[in-house]
């Protein structure tokens, strides 16, 4: 551990010290429900104490999370979440902070502070829950419903192509990319805990169903009879293997992917790929992240993690390095080094 | 020769420095500006630039000005030069009308040909009848004498000509008796790592100097006595600067790293430049993807228990006022700088304005009291800086400071304040005894909530935006709590009166009328006061720097007067602010919306105006 912020140690804590006292109000059924307690899990399992964890968050039914917790927890404003929790970062590092956020509050009225928190790989841990709707304004499509969706500002479908939020993270150059469901709750705890570990901004899509307004819009891959062909859990090199039976695997087909059963058609174990979470380049993990669950399986677990400078570390070096090198104690310091004179 | 030449002893004279926006005239005046600083005197500067970088060469649009008033009894950068400097015919034909009668105009002669004097737009071929110039002109060759002297440098023409600036310098420096090495000095800091910059400079700045010595016999020279000011150490600053470093004061008096998110935008960025310098203070000031991003980052870092301060213009505030009332509502410490500047809009960007009163006292949603001030004066920026700053932390409330292009860019002498100057800054932390029974909105005794640290163990909350419970700090929706919320956070604002200075009289105090101005008219407004003081008018003064909060005494102190004169750069902001707050008071306005500052016998003219009109 080369910084201190991410402290990760060995400490008992259990999920309900990260909890407060105040009852979850999310509709029943919600996705949001799963999401909170694996966040709390995996909040006990990482051992930073709750007076170390911060929790912010924008506007929208899953921006609603931090009230339950018992931590440094900020409910802002629409859109300005990962801003809020830049400078928070920015201003102490030692400080682990989750941010959580909708697909409503991300990618359209915060789309401008999550490509630049991207970019910059503030140490933050991103929680993106996708429900491809807005639920507590009522229904309306967001931007990530697909094209031709029907709500109820779009009751002739809608007439736009929705973002992808990896397309949308390696566009902004993320170091750290990964994708859950809320009903694969390992998966949620393992993406949770490396998207801590992480050191830089690091973005978990959770598919999540928005039961009242949205009910069933992750199901054809969510569904229990669906989910083994229609998702692939992506580990770091390991091979990238799914079915029922686990005999598909995923194989290079000229620049592209391609799904194929292990033993059928010349392919054997050999040809199947391992996935490589670290590659600097992220051309594989854009096609593994765009796979759909129709030719080819959606991708969950770690699709990208790789290393860069932390902003908030580049920061405080930059504070380090120029008070070494000025060697000013105070403003009085600054204000004499400049032209001054003498009235007697 | 020299013997015969003219030797005016002035209180204090002006010079105005104007060319192509490209030509250096902020430069040249800048140094002039120092230079003098360096020798004592009193300085007011008002650097008057164009919004585009780069307008076509020669144009009416892309004439840059910088002019400094300086001497003894200096409040202000003076309605009108003695010297005008203009390197081409537009320069000229755009401030022509800044230069008072029988004072001096510079011009570069060898711009002044038939195609200069086309793309001014003159009609005529005698642009100093054309412009009713009545005044001494000194036609300088300034771009042949500038090639001349250095034809041996091996330098391109581009870069010759780069340097003619410095040749103005050099002339204006000589006819103001200031010694040769002080201009050096500066250009010598400036161009430290490239020599052969500085060798050309000095070889023009000297070039300059020796001309105006040659010519000596034909031109008034003015000697400026120094002004007797307090003594100390002092420094040059502009009100950019000296909010920079009042932000840094506080910073240090309060135990609590500074912050700055910030975006850029004119007239304000001078502020993120200078506090982004400071990494050597330890502190972080970042540059955000918008003015929206700039003020959540700072309330974000607020939340982590910094000094949290964001940056900005009319157009930007605008754009901050929903995270405005984020600050309001889950009472945290914040500082907002308004620079403001003409608008609405885009508006005149480079120009001054008191236009966003309005603006920042009433521009959010819902009932969200906070506190504004306003500086009066480069010097007074450092002061209102630290007292935001002390005020915010110390109320756990948003400040807005205004301050404004004028006195954001000028410049004035400023006695360096002495250890202990200024106060301790006590943030409302949690006491220890109440560590166990804490709830994140309770409130000491004067209703302002506590500020628990992230890091704290034992202290873990959440705040936001939504309304909160009296006692508990939970989400409310209760109407009664939420009336009991409003009216707290109005009395947390309201109670901050007490903590700050009153009203204060000046002038004829026992006039029956009074005229009042808020942050940069002060200088303005002095000088008025006391011409007509001095013509035998009865007029009193004083000037408000805390707006919202007003001083305890505002009330009882203008109910005295018969007639209340508020002079502003808007129409009527303050005047109409203030009649809601006093109703009796009988307010007359003096106004000006021109992107421009008061004119002292703008302000003597329309007392007398004011004056004439309530006798009948």
């Amino acid at each position: 551990m080369e910084q201190n912020n991410n402290n990760i140690q060995e400490k008992a804590y259990k999920p309900l010290d990260y909890k407060n006292d105040q009852p979850v109000r999310w509709c029943p059924g919600c996705g949001d429900h799963a999401v909170l307690n694996v966040l709390l899990k995996s909040m006990s399992h990482l051992g930073i104490p709750p007076e170390k964890t911060a929790v912010i968050s924008g506007i929208g039914c899953s921006s609603r999370l931090p009230y339950y917790t018992h931590t440094y927890a900020f409910h802002t404003i629409h859109g300005r979440g990962g801003a809020v929790a830049t400078g928070f970062k920015t201003a102490n590092p030692e400080m682990t902070v989750w941010q959580v956020s909708g697909d409503g509050d991300c990618l359209a009225i915060g789309g401008n502070h999550f490509i630049h928190e991207v970019r910059r790989n503030i140490n933050v841990n991103l929680l993106l829950l996708n429900n491809r709707i807005y639920g507590l304004t009522k229904g309306q499509f967001s931007p990530t419903s697909a094209r031709g969706f029907k709500s109820k500002s779009s009751p002739y479908g809608t007439v736009e192509d929705p973002f992808i939020p990896a397309e949308l993270t390696f566009g902004a150059r993320g170091t750290f990319f990964a994708r859950s469901l809320d009903v694969e709750l390992n998966i949620s705890q393992e993406v949770m805990m490396e998207a801590a570990k992480h050191k830089g901004c690091s973005v978990v899509e959770i598919l999540q169903n928005c039961m009242i307004f949205n009910n069933g819009i992750h199901s054809y891959i969510t569904d229990r009879e669906n989910r083994p062909d229609r998702t692939i859990h992506l580990v770091h090199g390991e091979k990238m293997i799914f079915g029922k039976d686990m005999n598909r695997g995923i194989v290079q087909d000229g620049f592209g992917l391609k799904a194929v059963t292990i033993g059928e058609d010349g392919y054997t174990i050999d040809d199947v790929l391992v996935h490589d979470a670290h590659c600097e380049s992220s051309f594989v993990h854009q096609m593994l992240a765009m796979m759909d669950g129709t030719d080819l399986p959606v991708a969950l677990g770690v699709i990208r993690a790789v290393d860069a400078p932390t902003y908030e570390t580049a920061v405080a070096e930059q504070v380090e390095e120029a008070k070494a090198k000025h060697g000013f104690t105070c403003l009085h310091d600054v204000i004499m080094s400049g032209d001054t004179w003498q009235v007697e | 020769m020299a013997e015969k030449a003219k030797v005016q002893f002035r209180q204090s004279i002006v010079v105005r420095f104007s060319g192509d926006s490209g030509d250096g005239m902020q430069l040249a005046g800048n140094i002039f500006s120092n230079v003098s600083a360096g020798l004592g005197d009193r300085i007011s500067t008002f650097p008057d630039y164009p919004a585009e970088v780069r307008a076509p060469q020669g144009s009416l649009g892309g004439v840059s000005g910088f002019q400094v008033h300086i001497g003894h009894g200096v409040h202000t950068p003076g309605d009108e030069c003695d010297v005008l400097v203009a390197m081409n015919p537009a320069a000229l034909k755009q401030n022509a009308r800044f230069l008072r009668k029988g004072g001096a105009a510079i011009v570069d002669i060898d711009t002044f040909t038939q195609a200069g004097l086309d793309k001014a737009l003159y009609t005529t071929d005698d642009p100093y009848e054309e412009l009713n110039l009545k005044a001494q002109v000194i036609e300088a060759p300034i771009t042949t004498m500038v090639k001349e002297a250095l034809k041996d440098t091996g330098m391109d023409l581009k870069s010759q000509l780069k340097c003619r600036n410095m040749f103005a310098l050099g002339l204006v420096c000589w006819l103001f008796n200031r010694p040769m090495e002080a201009p050096l000095k500066f250009l010598k800091a400036k161009f430290a790592e490239k020599p052969d910059v500085y060798a050309a400079n000095e070889l023009v700045v000297k070039g300059g100097y020796n001309y105006g010595h040659n010519i000596h016999a034909t031109v008034s020279t003015y000697r400026i006595q120094s002004d007797d000011v307090r003594p100390g150490t002092y420094t040059d600053v502009s009100g950019n600067k000296a909010t920079a470093w009042g932000l840094i004061m506080a910073s240090e008096m309060s135990g609590r790293p500074l912050f700055l998110g910030s975006y850029p935008i004119t007239p304000a960025t001078d502020i993120l430049h200078e506090l982004a310098k400071r990494r050597d203070l330890g502190v972080k000031a970042i540059q955000m993807e918008d003015e929206i991003g700039g003020i959540c980052s700072a309330i974000g870092a607020s939340f982590a228990g910094h000094l949290a301060v964001t940056t900005t213009s009319g157009p930007g505030l605008a754009l901050k006022s929903e995270a405005l009332g984020l600050a309001v509502m889950a009472e945290l410490p914040l500082v907002l700088v308004d620079v403001q500047r003409g608008g609405p809009s885009t508006g005149l960007p480079t120009k001054t304005e008191q236009t966003d009163l309005n603006q920042a006292l009433y521009g959010r949603s819902g009932e969200s009291p906070l506190v504004v001030l306003a500086a009066a004066s480069p010097t007074d920026c450092f002061k209102m800086a630290f007292q935001a700053a002390r005020i915010a932390i110390e109320h756990m409330t948003p400040v807005i400071l205004l301050t404004d292009a004028f006195i954001a860019n000028g410049s004035s002498a400023w006695r360096i304040p002495e250890e202990g100057e200024y106060p301790a800054i006590k943030p409302n932390y949690v006491p220890a005894s109440l560590k166990e029974s804490w709830t994140p909105f309770m409130r000491n005794a004067l209703g302002i909530r506590y500020w628990a640290i992230p890091g704290t163990p034992g202290l873990e909350h959440v705040v936001g935006g939504l309304e909160k419970d009296y006692n508990q700090g939970v989400i409310s929706n209760d109407p009664i709590n939420h009336a009991h919320m409003v009216e707290t956070r109005r009395m947390k604002v309201a109670n901050i009166a007490n903590y700050i200075p009153e009203l204060k009289l000046k002038g004829d105090t026992g006039a029956d009328t009074i005229i009042l101005g808020w942050g940069s008219t002060y200088g303005h407004i002095l000088d008025a006061v006391t011409r007509l003081n001095d013509e035998g008018i009865r007029i009193a003064m004083t000037h408000i720097r805390y707006i919202n909060p007003l001083p305890k005494n505002t009330a009882e102190l203008l109910s005295r007067f018969k007639t209340v004169i508020v002079a502003e750069l808007n129409n009527g902001q303050l005047a109409n602010y203030l009649q809601s707050k006093i109703p009796n008071l009988n307010i007359c306005h003096i106004n000006k919306v021109q992107g421009q500052p008061f004119l002292v016998q703008e302000i003597v003219d329309g007392v007398k105006n004011i004056m004439m009109e309530e006798e009948f």
